[in-house]
């Protein structure tokens, strides 16, 4: 059984994500980084790219396979998770405080078209 | 699982350990059971076993057994000692590689091949195609083998005290038949993984009781995933990736497998114009700067002009580096050339190296 924060929102790609005012957190699941295995390496944006809700903004690897990461809000990268370059099996170790990077969202209402704790947990069920 | 898959006679034994189970060649194999850098680790320091039961047999037997393998395989079989072992391509008539193989000579008129899973209803068409006119029997024995890879530097005590059969004189690219538990199993010193090793073919009942017998030992199982990364440092192709119907063996820079002042073979004119002409591309090592993993399919490029494609890529295990094989256009192929690899939306700086990126470790 995967853990689920109750108070995160998520999108279907196994993306999480935190609101607080209009900047947005976002990390993968602990249901994403199982099924990845061990984390060897996180290809992050640059703070001062653009990202896109449902557009890719880089992505996660284990030693197999690289796996998109995409982005569940549109806005402006502000930060990104510098320790993940040095140690990305932080986010294996704990996906939901290693985040991978923050947002200033430009249209707060997008959170509204992810999915709650229970309609994602439906989901990893599938 | 998927409808069609094949299974080896160890697939309940991959289930029952939990291995990540996934297709390949047809066959529903394991891909990890403990993690892939794990497994790769035991195989380079110590003992770790492979279920490769998913490999095809074929036997040659006839007058023209000699004959008939040096016609349709690219390296040169004649007066070779019995127990001998040659690593080598059959190609077609553009020199493009039909498969990749072992071909274990048993006597002059008899030769045990050793093929692909994913080419052998392919290989065993081809083989029997070519094969007319030929005084030469040709058996598929797929089916019938099961076969384990027990490879590591401490394969061989493995192998003597674990499985009891001995093999400590066995030397490296070569092999024996062994009468053990009414029957006769194959033994070879070879293997996929750049370490010292063994590859036993027998029966499905003694292939299980070999894997149980390795298992009680904790011998680690390892899976797809690390047979990959392993043959990868240490520069040994994969067909599919750095050879095909379309990649000569000249092109993945393995002509020295490629004897041309053997009489005939399939695909020698071709093979002998390319040499002479010289290779418009090339297999082979890239190493990145930094951390950035490159992978198959990923393009590389000078000043934004594609020149060559990544073939197989990694953050190797042993070495930590970021490194690849890759078809790259002539000259660019040339060491320490400095390229580009477009990974995902950026460009990161590589150059050129030799695709041998971890030696070797065989007895010899």
């Amino acid at each position: 059984m995967s853990k689920i924060l109750e108070d995160l929102r998520y999108a279907d790609s196994h993306e999480w994500v935190k609101l607080e005012g209009d900047i947005a957190t976002i990390g993968i699941s602990d249901y994403a980084q199982h099924a990845l295995g061990n984390i060897v390496y996180v290809d992050m944006p640059e703070v001062g790219d653009e990202v896109s809700q449902g557009e890719d903004f880089g992505a996660v690897e284990s030693v197999k396979a690289a796996s998109d990461l995409i982005s569940p809000v549109s806005g402006e990268v502000i930060e990104i998770n510098e320790a993940l370059e040095d140690e990305p099996e932080l986010v294996n170790q704990d996906p939901y405080s290693n985040w991978i990077m923050k947002v200033k969202v430009s249209d707060a209402s997008e959170i509204d078209s992810l999915l709650d704790a229970a309609a994602y947990a439906k989901i990893c069920e599938e | 699982m998927e409808e069609n898959l094949t299974k080896t006679c160890l697939h309940d034994r991959h289930v029952a350990l939990g291995a990540l189970m996934s297709p390949f060649g047809g066959f529903d194999m394991p891909i990890q059971y403990k993690g892939i850098t794990e497994e790769h680790n035991a195989v380079r320091h110590e003992v770790g076993v492979f279920d490769v039961s998913h490999m095809g047999e074929v036997r040659v037997k006839g007058a023209d057994a000699c004959k008939f393998v040096n016609h349709i395989f690219v390296n040169d079989v004649t007066g070779a000692p019995d127990g001998q072992i040659f690593y080598g391509m059959m190609c077609n008539e553009k020199g493009g590689t039909v498969d990749d193989l072992l071909v274990y000579k048993v006597s002059d008129d008899e030769y045990f091949l050793v093929i692909n899973a994913s080419n052998i209803a392919k290989d065993v068409d081809w083989i029997l195609k070519n094969s007319e006119g030929f005084d030469v029997e040709i058996i598929d024995q797929s089916p019938y083998y099961g076969e384990v890879a027990i490879q590591g530097p401490k394969a061989e005590e493995t192998v003597e005290q674990v499985l009891n059969i001995p093999v400590k004189d066995i030397p490296f690219y070569n092999f024996k038949t062994i009468h053990i538990d009414g029957e006769d199993i194959i033994v070879s010193r070879t293997g996929y993984t750049g370490e010292d090793g063994f590859e036993v073919y027998g029966s499905h009942d003694f292939t299980r009781k070999t894997w149980d017998k390795l298992m009680d030992a904790s011998v680690q199982p390892c899976g797809l995933g690390c047979r990959d990364t392993l043959r990868f440092e240490v520069g040994l192709p994969l067909y599919g990736d750095e050879l095909s119907e379309d990649i000569t063996p000249i092109e993945a820079s393995l002509s020295m497998f490629v004897k041309l002042d053997k009489p005939e073979f399939i695909g020698k004119e071709a093979l002998a114009t390319q040499k002479a002409d010289g290779v418009k591309r090339r297999i082979v090592g890239i190493e990145l700067e930094g951390n950035a993993i490159p992978r198959h399919g990923y393009p590389v490029e000078i000043d934004g002009k594609q020149i060559g494609e990544i073939t197989t890529g990694y953050r190797s295990i042993s070495t930590g580096k970021s490194v690849a094989m890759a078809m790259i256009e002539k000259p660019y192929d040339k060491l320490g050339t400095n390229v580009e690899v477009r990974i995902r939306k950026k460009t990161f700086p590589a150059k050129v190296i030799k695709k041998r990126f971890y030696d070797k470790n065989y007895k010899k």
